[in-house]
């Protein structure tokens, strides 16, 4: 990124002295690697600094008015979370169930279609759909806001009705490649001579499907909800930003612009850890739901 | 097997018309078969691959696989034509009045379950009996299956236990819901020798026990006739001809069905001498930290053959990896034409290299789809000899001769070819690096009886003519007795013993060169009642 907090804050008017006096009071004038070092420490203690924005603007003003990193991502993290989880409830089941019963259907009307418009969701960016939303439920048929502006003392009733077109829109980009590839997971299985010996012993479909297919299938579909995870919460910055939903890519979106880097760091590691964290889940998942991994010779 | 029950039809197949598409046509698979078969009877199924003898067992409980229609006929099963219900009243009675036991247990078997809730599924889905009824049973067929830790092998899952064991456990599936008839889809050809005995002999006692009538697929006609009563032959989805088991084996009609146990009868005149082509002496192998093979030490003589024999995982082809310098030895020595082979192919000259040839089991799998035959055997022929253009092209059409081909075959790929062909290609591929050794690794196992025949002859007229060597790794006693003039025995990577066919092939034996051969069925239906008669003494 060109520039930092110093220049950013002051402006092209200001003079050298007054960014140097501001750098060194930040810290910014010391060797990288060393505050490196101390930002990583800090960050194992759960500090994660504080932010550069809201310090006194005025030299001589009340003191220090800059807040906490963590004081000020939680509120946002938590409003991010609400509206991924919320996402993630909708889109994941309906995921499966569009896709096992395309699996059941195969090269039916119904497949054929759920498969052709799930290809069109997935191609579609999240702005784009977002904003298609906007258009069809806001403007010309005014059912939802079109602003998720919510805050801390908002009742959970108003914030499902507030979050509806964001939600609509993550679960619309997500929801096609998990139902794809839950359908093509079940079909691959499908042609497995184990599925034949269940048919031959009388197994009906749904129970060859369920009981016979979709064990078999739950590493790959887990992984691939964990990545959809999290590009749900990642892809939240879009979709945060068309609803101007005050969360935490709303944030990351500010501070980059601020150069505030303490704050975009924290959101960084956040959203990097999110996707360790789930994939690791996915992994664990493939190695519960498989025996021969469970259960070694 | 008893003849007072015979009156009583069981299942009636009337004129069965099967089409299956592939390639983009409809081919005719079943061209107007019959079949009766009366309760409490076994019906022996057999042909080579593609006659249409899976099609009819799976026609059999109105079944046909994706891909495939029955066109015409009846499937009168207790009087009900299977071939006009609707897939919902069939499946009341797959499972449960007719079950089915396929080839491979270990693929047919859901990984995800756990053996026990996979052998009573179908019973219980039927509710015929209490859950607990059910476990309880099976714990009962799996003790007279003679499955080891009978109470307890249920709740492992399907990796857990050996092939053979599962082959069992799915004839306890089958039988656990007391069909009435059960459909044996080639059980045993996947398992070694030693184990189809041990698998035969429990199948047949348990469809004994319960009178339950079976139809019996196999390509083998020694198993078969361990197993029916009755024998049906089928050839291009045609019956040849059908008789009881004893009259078939005496007295075949058809030409075909003679011709089906015809590698039985090859014999070759054993010879050896003492100049060896190869001789390896005291070797070690290892997969990573699993040693395979002890401390084995076995010698070629020039222009004969030596068969290696033993059930899987005895060693056979580690040893075949070892002398082509795949596997290096960790331990002892290869001797090559009176001079030391180093261990690592890398180290290995051209001349070494071209000098000893390997030909593979699959054929399919041995070539690159994507060359023409001319590709294929003119390859070696440029590699080794430095051959080009015409000069190249007449020795390609010569090697072709040499394996009873022609030049027509030039330009087609490997999938235009049908099994026995491919094996001849490769065949040629080997001889045309002019080799002094060539090392056949199952060749012919993958192959129909007929096919076989051909191919073992035509290894033997090389030899004859062009004076190679040949290792000839297998599991097959009969090919052993067309082929061999030495035979080693091998079993857990150590060599049992070695010498000439007749000496190995003739008492008295090592104890398990005695079980191997015991084990190799015979063209006899008392074989299996005798065999066992004599073991349990």
């Amino acid at each position: 990124m060109p520039g930092d907090f110093a220049t950013e804050i002051l402006g092209q008017s200001a003079t050298k002295s007054s960014v140097e006096a501001l750098r060194s009071e930040l810290g910014l004038d010391k060797h990288p690697i060393p505050r490196y070092f101390e930002w990583l420490s800090n960050v194992f203690q759960g500090d994660f600094g504080s932010s550069f924005s809201g310090r006194s603007k005025v030299q001589g003003d009340q003191g220090d008015r800059s807040r906490l990193v963590v004081e000020l991502i939680i509120p946002r993290l938590k409003n991010t979370l609400f509206l991924t989880g919320v996402s993630a409830l909708v889109a994941i089941p309906l995921a499966l169930l569009l896709g096992i019963s395309a699996a059941l259907y195969r090269n039916s009307v119904y497949d054929r279609s759920a498969t052709g418009f799930s290809l069109i969701t997935v191609s579609s960016p999240e702005f784009f759909t977002g904003y298609i939303f906007i258009l069809l439920l806001a403007t010309l048929f005014p059912v939802f806001p079109t602003i998720a502006n919510v805050n801390e003392d908002t009742s959970l009733i108003d914030r499902f009705y507030l979050t509806a077109l964001p939600v609509f829109t993550l679960t619309l980009v997500t929801m096609g490649h998990m139902m794809r590839m839950t359908r093509s997971a079940i079909i691959n299985i499908l042609s497995s001579e184990y599925i034949e010996m269940a048919k031959l012993s009388g197994a009906t479909r749904y129970e060859v499907i369920v009981k016979h297919a979709l064990p078999n299938a739950w590493a790959p579909i887990a992984q691939v909800i964990t990545i959809n995870l999290a590009y749900m919460l990642i892809g939240s910055v879009v979709v945060e930003f068309v609803f101007n939903y005050q969360g935490i890519g709303r944030l990351m979106v500010g501070s980059v612009y601020n150069r505030d880097i303490p704050v975009v760091q924290a959101c960084a590691l956040i959203f990097a850890s999110t996707y360790v964290i789930l994939n690791l889940l996915a992994d664990l998942i493939g190695i519960i739901s498989n025996p021969r991994l469970l259960y070694p010779k | 097997m008893t003849s007072n029950n015979k009156k009583e039809l069981l299942l009636e197949m009337k004129n069965i018309h099967i089409d299956g598409f592939s390639d983009e046509r409809w081919h005719k698979i079943l061209k107007g078969v019959d079949l009766n078969l009366y309760r409490g009877e076994i019906l022996g199924l057999i042909g080579e691959s593609g006659a249409g003898k899976s099609t009819m067992g799976k026609a059999a409980m109105g079944y046909t696989q994706p891909g495939c229609k029955i066109i015409k006929g009846e499937i009168l099963f207790n009087g009900t034509d299977l071939a006009k219900l609707t897939e919902f009243e069939k499946r009341k009675i797959w499972g449960t009045k007719i079950s089915y036991v396929a080839q491979s247990a270990a693929a047919s078997f859901n990984p995800a379950h756990r053996l026990m809730d996979q052998t009573i599924s179908a019973a219980n889905r039927a509710k015929i009996n209490p859950t607990e009824v059910l476990r309880k049973d099976a714990v009962q067929l799996y003790e007279s299956l003679q499955l080891p830790d009978a109470e307890n092998i249920g709740e492992r899952y399907p990796h857990q236990v050996s092939g053979g064991q599962l082959q069992r456990i799915m004839t306890a599936m089958a039988m656990s819901p007391r069909p009435e008839l059960i459909i044996f889809d080639e059980p045993t050809t996947a398992l070694d020798v030693t184990t189809q005995v041990e698998v035969l002999s429990a199948m047949r006692s348990i469809v004994d026990k319960f009178n339950t009538a079976a139809i019996y697929i196999t390509h083998d006609l020694a198993v078969v006739a361990q197993m029916a009563d009755r024998i049906k032959v089928l050839r291009y989805g045609e019956e040849v001809e059908e008789s009881e088991t004893r009259e078939m084996l005496s007295n075949p009609k058809e030409e075909y069905t003679k011709s089906l146990w015809s590698v039985r009868s090859l014999i070759k005149p054993e010879e050896t001498n003492e100049d060896y082509m190869l001789s390896i002496k005291n070797i070690d192998a290892a997969y990573g930290s699993s040693k395979v093979l002890h401390n084995v030490s076995v010698n070629i003589p020039r222009g004969k053959t030596v068969a290696i024999v033993g059930e899987s995982g005895s060693g056979k082809s580690t040893t075949a990896r070892v002398i082509t310098g795949l596997l290096p030895q960790t331990k002892g020595e290869i001797i090559f034409d009176g001079k030391k082979l180093s261990p690592k192919l890398e180290q290995r000259s051209k001349e070494e290299l071209r000098r000893i040839q390997i030909i593979f089991q699959m054929p399919d799998t041995a070539m690159n789809p994507k060359q023409t035959v001319d590709e294929i055997i003119g390859r070696p022929i440029e590699f080794y000899h430095g051959v080009k253009g015409k000069e190249r092209e007449a020795k390609v059409i010569e090697l072709l001769k040499m394996i009873e081909l022609d030049e027509s075959f030039l330009d087609r790929l490997p999938s235009e070819l049908s099994g026995g062909q491919k094996q001849r290609i490769c065949i040629a591929r080997a001889l045309a690096a002019n080799p002094d050794l060539i090392i056949c690794d199952e060749v012919t196992s993958a192959l129909d009886q007929i096919v076989q025949e051909g191919i073992l002859k035509l290894l033997q007229k090389l030899q004859k003519d062009l004076g190679v060597t040949y290792i000839f790794i297998t599991h097959d006693i009969a090919t052993v007795k067309a082929i061999s003039d030495e035979i080693v025995v091998m079993y857990q990577g150590e060599v049992v013993e070695q010498g000439l066919k007749s000496k190995i092939l003739n008492p008295p034996y090592p104890d398990y060169t005695e079980l191997l051969l015991s084990s190799v069925p015979e063209m006899d239906p008392d074989w299996l009642t005798n065999l066992l008669n004599k073991r349990s003494d």
